[in-house]
C-alpha cells in the first residue's frame, strides 16, 4: 500500500516537473518575443529596401522630385514635410502639454485633477481617423477662412491635429515624472520661504527634467509616426519645405506616402522597394528617438541611485 | 474565497470573449443557412469604378445570394498589381494596362484579359461661386502644370488657384496627365505642379471644391454633384466648348473621356464568367447610368 | 523696468499655466461632445445591426462592427498569452543582465514604431511571404505585434507590484516557482494585467494604418466566413465613408464616428474602473 502511494507520488512529481519545465521554457521563449519582433521588423525592412540601392543612385533618392509613376524617387520633399509638420506639432504640443502636466501635478485642486486626468486620457484614446474626420469637416475650412489661406488642407492643419495626438503622451509621462519627485524636496523649498511657483520652477521641474525630456521625445515620436490624420488633412503635395512659412502650404509626409501608395505597387518593383526604404527611415527615426529617450531616463536613474547610496 | 472571486472574473472575461465571437459566427452562419456553397469573388482597383463595382456587387448578391463580391478601391495600379500578384480575381482599372504590367503578368505565367465595362467622362470642376464657366485644354494644362497661378489669368476673379488631383496611383491621374497636362503629346515632359494637392480619393476632391472657391479639380462624371460646378472644355481655341454629359461622351465630342476596364488573369470561367456576363446585362448597365457613368451598349 | 514681486510672478505664472490647461481641456470636450451631439441622431438599433445599403449611403454598419470585434478577439487570442508570458518572464525570471536590458529596450522601441511601418511589415511578412493574403489572420497578427508592448509593460508593472513577501512565503511553504506564480502572483496581479490587456486591445480597435494593406475591405456584401477572408472594420469604414464615397450623408459619418468613439471610450472607462477597483481591493 505504501509502495503504491509512493509510486503514484513519484509519477505525480515527475509529471509536475515535466509540466513545469515546459511552462518555464515557454515563458522564457516568450520573454524574448519583443526582441525577436524588433529584429524581424528590422530585417524585413532591410531586406525589402536594399534592392533600391542596386537600381538607383543615392543621389536620385536625395533629390527634390517625388513622382513615382515616372521613376522620380526624390525623398527630400517627404522627409522635410514630415519634419516640419512634426516641428509644428511639437511647437504646439510641448508648451501646452508640459503646462497641463504641471497644472495637474502641482497646481490644480484634487477635484480638478480628477477631472483633467481622465479627460486627457480620453484624448489619447480617440482613434486617429476620428481626428482626421473632424480635421476635414471642421478644422480645415476654419483654417482656410480664418487665416485667409488658399486652402485649409495644409501642414499647419496636420500639425494642430498631431499636437492633439502628442499631448496625452507628453502629459502622462511628464506628470508621472513630476509626481515621482519626493515630497521632501517641495517641503524643504517651501519651508525656506519660496513661493509655490518658485518651488515648481527652481526645484520640482529641475528634479524631474529627465522625465520631462523623455515625455517630449516620446510625444514627438508619436507625432512623426502618425499616418491617417496627416493623410486626410495635409493635402499631400510633395513640395519642398523652405522655412517655417511652409507650414501654411500643403505638404506630403513619409507616412502618408506609404499609406497612399503601398497598395498600388507590384511586389518587387522599384517603387515597392523605395516605399520600404521610407519605412526603414521611419523605423530608424523612431528607434533613435526611443533609444535616446530611454538613455536619458536610464542615466537619470543611475544618478538618483548614486545620490541615494 | 478571494482567489475564487478573482477566478470568476477571468471566467467571465473569457466567456464574454467567446460569446462575442460565437454570436458573430452564429450570425454569419444564419446568413449562409440556405446556401449550398458560398463563393467570394475578390474585386479591387480603380477608385473611379469602386462605387459602380460596389453597386454591382450589391445587386448581384441580391439575385445570387450564394455569390459575394468583395470590393476594394485603392487605384487602378493597385488592382492590376494585386491581380498580377494573384491576390484578387478581378482588377478594376480606369486605364489600359501598361506594357510593363502585361510583361509582369507574363512573367507570372498568364496573359490578362481585358473587358471594357463602361465609359466615363472626366469633368473639370470648380466651386459654384467661381465665375469661370469654360476653359480650353491649353489653359487647363497651364493651370495644372503651374504656369497659371491666379484665376485672373483665365478671366476670373483675383484669387490664387488651388489645383486638386487624385493620388498618383489612380488611373484618372495618369489619364489626366497624359491627355490634359501633356495634351496627348507622348514626348512632353510636363508635370503636375508640385503644389498640386494629391487627395486619396475622388470624394475628397469633390468635397474640398464644394467648400473652397479657389480650387479646381477633376473627377469622373459619376462623382460630380450639385455642390460643384462643371466647366465646359474646348479641345482647341475654336470657341466650341463642350459640357461633359452621357451624350457628349458617347459621341466623343467631349475631349476628356475614356473607357473603364476590368482585367482578369485569364479568360473568364465559372463564377467569374457568370459575373462578367451579368455586368453586360441590361440590369447592370442601367446601374452604370444611374451612377453617372456611360453604358457600353 | 519694474521688478515684479515674487507673489505677482507666481500669480502670472499660475494663470498662464491654468489657461494652457483649460486650452488643452476645452477642445477635448468640444471634440467628443460635438461628435456625440451630431452623431446621436444617426445611431439606432437599425443603424448598428443592418448591412450597409445603397453604396453605404444608407442602412447600417453591422459588418464594420462585427469586423472590428473579430479583429479585437483575434488580436487578443494571440497577444494576451504572449504578452503575459513575456511579462512573467521579465518580472519573475529575468535577472538584470545585458539581455534583459535589450528586451526592455526592444519593448520601448516596439511601442514607438509608427503604425504604418507595422502595416508594411505585416504586408511583407504575413500577406506576401507567409502567403496568408489580405485576411483577418494577417491583420490580427500585425495588430498583435503592435499590441504586445502595451500588454507587456502594464502586466509587468502589475506583477512587480505584488509584494516580494508573498512569493517568499509561498516558496517557503514548498511551492515551486511556477506554482507560486500561478497560484499567488498571477491572481493578485490580475486586475492590473486586465487593465493592460484592455488598453492594448483598445489601440488595436482604433488603428487603421496597420490593417490598410493586411486585411481591411472597402465593402463586403456579407460577413466574413473564415479567418482567411477580408473584413470591414470600424476605423477603416470611417476613413472610407469620410473620404471615398460621393454624396455620403454627414449624419452617417458622424454616426459611425460616434459608435467608434463609444466603443473605444467604453474600453477606456472599463480599464480605469478595473484600475481603481484594484487599488481599493488591494490587501497590502
Amino acid at each position: 500500500m505504501t509502495k503504491l502511494v509512493n509510486r503514484k507520488m513519484t509519477f505525480n512529481t515527475k509529471y509536475r516537473q515535466l509540466l513545469e519545465f515546459v511552462v518555464e521554457a515557454i515563458i522564457r521563449i516568450s520573454g524574448y518575443s519583443a526582441v525577436v519582433f524588433v529584429g524581424l521588423i528590422f530585417l524585413f525592412l532591410m531586406q525589402e529596401s536594399l534592392p533600391t540601392f542596386g537600381e538607383i543612385q543615392a543621389r536620385d533618392l536625395w533629390s527634390q522630385r517625388w513622382y513615382p509613376i515616372e521613376n522620380y524617387f526624390g525623398v527630400l520633399p517627404l522627409l522635410s514635410g514630415s519634419l516640419i509638420i512634426t516641428l509644428g506639432a511639437a511647437l504646439i504640443a510641448i508648451p501646452f502639454g508640459l503646462m497641463t502636466a504641471i497644472f495637474i501635478a502641482e497646481i490644480a485642486p484634487l477635484w480638478l485633477r480628477e477631472i483633467l486626468k481622465p479627460l486627457v486620457e480620453i484624448l489619447g484614446g480617440v482613434p486617429s481617423v476620428v481626428l482626421g474626420f473632424l480635421g476635414i469637416t471642421v478644422l480645415a475650412p476654419l483654417v482656410r477662412e480664418e487665416l485667409y489661406l488658399p486652402t485649409g488642407l495644409t501642414a499647419f492643419t496636420g500639425a494642430v491635429l498631431l499636437a492633439g495626438m502628442a499631448i496625452p503622451t507628453i502629459v502622462s509621462v511628464a506628470e508621472d515624472a513630476l509626481d515621482a519627485v519626493p515630497k521632501a524636496y517641495r517641503d524643504a523649498a517651501l519651508a525656506l520661504g519660496a513661493t509655490r511657483w518658485q518651488t515648481i520652477w527652481r526645484v520640482t521641474l529641475p528634479a524631474a527634467r529627465s522625465g520631462v525630456l523623455t515625455a517630449t521625445m516620446l510625444g514627438i515620436g508619436r507625432a512623426i509616426g502618425e499616418t491617417m490624420t496627416v493623410m486626410m488633412v495635409t493635402g499631400n503635395a510633395p513640395q519642398m519645405v523652405s522655412g517655417l512659412g511652409s507650414l501654411f502650404i500643403s505638404l506630403r509626409t513619409m507616412t502618408a506616402t506609404i499609406a497612399a501608395e503601398m497598395g498600388e505597387v507590384a511586389n518587387g518593383s522599384l517603387h515597392y522597394h523605395v516605399l520600404f526604404s521610407i519605412g526603414l527611415i521611419l523605423f530608424l527615426i523612431s528607434l533613435t528617438v526611443n533609444i535616446a529617450a530611454s538613455a536619458v531616463l536610464f542615466r537619470a536613474r543611475k544618478r538618483t541611485e548614486r545620490l541615494l547610496s | 474565497m478571494r482567489v475564487t472571486g478573482r477566478r470568476y472574473i477571468i471566467i467571465i472575461f473569457v466567456i464574454g470573449a467567446l460569446a462575442l465571437s460565437a454570436c458573430g459566427a452564429e450570425i454569419s452562419r444564419s446568413q449562409n443557412a440556405n446556401m449550398v456553397d458560398s463563393v467570394t469573388l475578390t474585386n479591387k482597383g480603380s477608385d473611379t469604378i469602386v462605387n459602380l463595382a460596389l453597386a454591382w456587387a450589391e445587386a448581384y448578391h441580391v439575385t445570387y445570394p450564394n455569390i459575394s463580391v468583395s470590393v476594394t478601391g485603392g487605384g487602378s495600379g493597385t488592382g492590376i498589381a494585386a491581380m498580377i500578384n494573384g491576390t484578387v480575381d478581378i482588377a478594376n482599372a480606369s486605364r489600359k494596362m501598361k506594357e510593363k504590367e502585361v510583361a509582369n503578368a507574363k512573367e507570372n505565367g498568364f496573359v490578362p484579359v481585358e473587358y471594357v465595362i463602361a465609359r466615363d467622362g472626366i469633368a473639370v470642376i470648380v466651386n459654384p461661386q467661381n465665375p469661370i464657366n469654360r476653359l480650353t485644354l491649353q489653359q487647363l494644362s497651364d493651370i495644372f502644370s503651374g504656369k497659371i497661378t491666379n484665376w485672373v489669368d483665365v478671366g476670373g476673379e483675383n484669387r490664387p488657384i488651388v489645383c486638386l488631383s487624385r493620388e498618383v496611383n489612380s488611373g484618372t491621374h495618369v489619364y489626366f496627365l497624359e491627355s490634359v497636362v501633356r495634351m496627348g503629346n507622348k514626348n512632353d515632359e510636363t508635370f503636375f505642379s508640385p503644389s498640386t494637392l494629391l487627395l486619396p480619393s475622388s470624394e475628397g476632391i469633390t468635397s474640398e471644391i464644394s467648400h473652397n472657391p479657389n480650387a479646381i479639380g477633376y473627377d469622373g462624371l459619376g462623382y460630380v454633384t450639385d455642390a460643384v460646378k462643371t466647366v465646359a472644355v474646348s479641345p482647341s481655341d475654336d470657341g466650341l466648348y463642350i459640357i461633359p454629359t452621357i451624350k457628349t461622351v458617347i459621341d466623343n465630342t467631349y475631349p476628356i473621356s475614356r473607357s473603364l476596364y476590368m482585367y482578369l488573369p485569364e479568360e473568364a470561367t465559372g463564377y467569374t464568367k457568370d459575373y462578367i456576363d451579368w455586368i453586360y446585362s441590361e440590369e447592370a448597365q442601367s446601374i452604370v447610368e444611374e451612377l453617372g457613368f456611360v453604358p457600353v451598349n | 523696468m519694474i521688478r515684479l514681486s515674487r507673489h505677482h510672478t507666481e500669480r502670472i505664472a499660475f494663470s498662464v499655466i491654468g489657461l494652457a490647461a483649460v486650452a488643452t481641456a476645452v477642445p477635448i470636450i468640444v471634440i467628443v461632445g460635438s461628435i456625440f451631439f451630431s452623431g446621436a441622431e444617426a445611431v439606432s438599433w437599425q443603424f448598428l445591426l443592418e448591412m450597409p445599403r445603397d453604396g453605404m449611403r444608407s442602412g447600417g454598419i453591422w459588418p464594420a462592427i462585427i469586423g472590428t470585434v473579430y479583429l479585437v478577439v483575434g488580436t487578443g487570442l494571440i497577444s494576451i498569452p504572449l504578452g503575459i508570458a513575456s511579462a512573467i518572464y521579465l518580472s519573475e525570471y529575468a535577472t538584470d543582465s545585458y539581455w534583459t536590458r535589450m528586451i526592455r529596450l526592444a519593448i520601448v522601441n516596439l511601442a514607438g514604431i509608427p503604425s504604418v511601418v507595422y502595416g508594411l511589415f505585416g504586408l511583407g511578412l504575413f500577406v506576401l511571404f507567409l502567403d496568408l493574403g489580405s485576411s483577418i489572420v494577417a491583420a490580427c497578427l500585425t495588430l498583435s505585434i503592435m499590441t504586445i508592448p502595451v500588454i507587456i509593460s502594464t502586466a509587468e508593472e502589475a506583477l512587480r507590484s505584488v509584494p516580494q513577501s508573498f512569493r517568499v512565503v509561498s516558496v517557503g511553504m514548498g511551492a515551486t516557482r511556477w506554482q507560486t506564480i500561478r497560484r499567488v502572483v498571477l491572481p493578485q496581479a490580475l486586475p492590473g494585467i486586465l487593465t493592460g490587456v484592455i488598453l492594448g486591445l483598445n489601440r488595436a480597435a482604433g488603428e487603421t494604418a496597420p490593417i490598410l494593406f493586411t486585411g481591411a475591405a472597402f465593402f463586403l456584401p456579407k460577413l466574413p466566413n473564415s479567418i482567411f477572408d477580408q473584413t470591414m472594420a470600424l476605423p477603416y469604414h470611417l476613413f472610407v465613408i469620410s473620404t471615398q464615397v460621393p454624396e455620403m450623408p454627414i449624419t452617417i459619418q458622424y454616426g459611425t464616428a460616434t459608435v467608434l468613439i463609444t466603443f473605444v471610450l467604453t474600453m477606456n472607462i472599463l480599464a480605469a474602473s478595473v484600475r481603481s477597483w484594484q487599488r481599493r481591493k488591494r490587501e497590502w
